[in-house]
């Protein structure tokens, strides 16, 4: 007698790829505009980038119901935070903030696979890497969704940032330069594009300064 | 004298059909130092006087942003305003979550209201002990209310609570009908100068008030202390001019100004 499985599941995976790059004074958070389901396409023009507070930008694949459902209660926790200290979130605070609204839900997670990136404390670019359930990492670069696996060891190869925990601390923000950081996530999204089916349409950059949010769109293959 | 015998509870109605414990938390309103209110049809502007308990301490904040579309001015138990200043801002992100949409003043104040009414029906609560000005922009314009400890709620053009607030009100009284139309810079002097009057001699400076402001494309925020300087300069520089200019007004001005700020005169509770 094989254990009966449900015949409805609750999440749906709309794919796509989101990477985020973090400077000595900038961040860059892509994500690409495609939102599928299984082999079908729901909209070549959707944004997975969502910015959370003045220095904490959020991008997440997976489902974007749940995505959507996060970035409302994330935004309320926000509101509630400047009200009661008179200034925004900073970016560590709502890496851990996110980190706590995912754990709470541990038990029927939010199917979204984040990365957080903006400036620190110190107006260093800074990234933040999670799992669905809240486990988290500050990184000097990351990747999530559908094309992480195509897209991480490139930037491994490239930016190999060292790890957090070795002694003594390094500074895992990359060397390079906005613009070096920029037509980097250009290039590796264009090589994703062309082996990973959910990803593609067009790219969508953020890149976050002390002075403010620039974006920049880059059209990808369609197919 | 006989006020003693039916006080002691909020649950017992005097046999003239009064709530003594309800009267009493509206006195409590008119001990606060001053609030003021008043709107036009694109802008509102809340101002209060700030009173600091001695010269060492910082002064009392009585003005709160509940949401960037909404803002209260208190005055009264400022420790009862700021858990209801939290209620509201609740409420307000509450309703922006589900309905992805400001929520409409009247609504808030109709939930602040229901709160407050709660308190006077319940033997183991006390009435809140402040009073509320509410000033918002919806759909439907800008709006001032006026929340009551009793739960009742009014709104206005233009409105002053707190101690020497008859002062205010009479100004605004004379002026109230203009308000509709002013500019925003308009708006701003007169709650200035409706705070000056409550300050009866006392020379103003802004440090001595707390402006805020909210309107179409504006969002919720206080004028800083430069701003209102600029504005204060602009009438105290020649203060006989201008004194000569409103006893002008007054003889000229109909006393027939019942409207919004008669309303506030005919509150129950207020005997």
């Amino acid at each position: 007698m094989t254990k009966q499985h449900a015949n409805w599941s609750p999440y749906d995976n709309n794919g796509g790829t989101c990477v985020a790059i973090a400077g000595s004074d900038y961040c860059v958070i892509a994500a690409d505009t495609r939102m599928s389901t299984g082999y079908s396409i729901l909209s070549r023009d959707y944004s997975k980038i969502h910015k959370l507070a003045d220095k904490a930008v959020l991008s997440s694949s997976g489902f974007q119901a749940d995505v959507k459902a996060l970035q409302k209660v994330l935004k309320s926790r926000h509101l509630i935070y400047q009200h009661q200290h008179n200034k925004q979130m900073s970016c560590p605070a709502m890496a851990q903030l996110l980190s706590n609204t995912l754990y709470f839900k541990r038990f029927f997670p939010y199917y979204a696979f984040n990365v957080l990136g903006g400036l620190d404390e110190e107006g260093k670019g800074c990234v933040f890497t999670y799992d669905a359930v809240g486990s988290y990492e500050r990184v000097g670069y990351g990747a999530q969704g559908s094309g992480s696996t195509l897209i991480m060891p490139f930037l491994d190869n490239q930016l190999k940032s060292p790890s957090p925990l070795l002694l003594p601390k390094q500074d895992s923000n990359t060397p390079l330069s906005e613009a070096e950081a920029v037509d980097l996530v250009k290039t590796v999204f264009a090589s994703a594009t062309e082996r990973d089916i959910y990803t593609g349409d067009k790219l969508e950059i953020m890149i976050l300064k002390a002075d403010g949010i620039k974006t920049e769109l880059m059209d990808l293959r369609k197919d | 004298m006989f006020r003693n015998q039916y006080d002691t509870d909020v649950t017992t109605w005097s046999p003239t059909g009064r709530l003594f414990q309800v009267e009493y938390a509206m006195e409590a309103v008119k001990q606060g130092s001053a609030a003021i209110g008043l709107r036009s049809r694109s802008h509102v502007v809340l101002a209060c006087v700030n009173k600091a308990q001695s010269e060492l301490s910082s002064h009392q904040r009585k003005i709160f942003k509940v949401d960037d579309h909404i803002g209260v001015a208190i005055a009264g138990l400022t420790a009862d305003g700021r858990v209801l200043s939290r209620y509201m801002r609740s409420e307000s992100i509450n309703h922006s979550f589900t309905y992805e949409s400001p929520l409409p003043v009247g609504r808030l104040v109709v939930h602040l209201a229901d709160k407050a009414q709660v308190c006077t029906q319940r033997s183991w609560k006390r009435p809140y002990g402040v009073g509320l000005l509410v000033g918002g922009l919806d759909e439907s314009g800008a709006h001032l209310y006026y929340n009551c400890p009793s739960g009742n709620y009014f709104e206005y053009q233009a409105f002053a609570i707190g101690s020497r607030s008859q002062a205010a009100k009479t100004y605004l009284e004379r002026r109230f009908e203009s308000f509709g139309d002013s500019s925003r810079e308009d708006l701003i002097k007169d709650a200035i100068l409706a705070v000056r009057e409550t300050l009866q001699g006392e020379t103003l400076k802004s440090s001595l008030c707390t402006v805020a402001i909210l309107g179409v494309d504006e969002p919720f925020h206080f004028l800083d202390q430069e701003a209102i300087q600029k504005v204060i300069d602009t009438f105290e520089k020649v203060p006989e001019e201008e004194e000569g200019e409103d006893e002008a007004e007054a003889g000229a001005a109909q006393p027939a100004e019942q409207g919004g700020a008669g309303a506030g005169d005919v509150a129950p509770m207020e005997m």
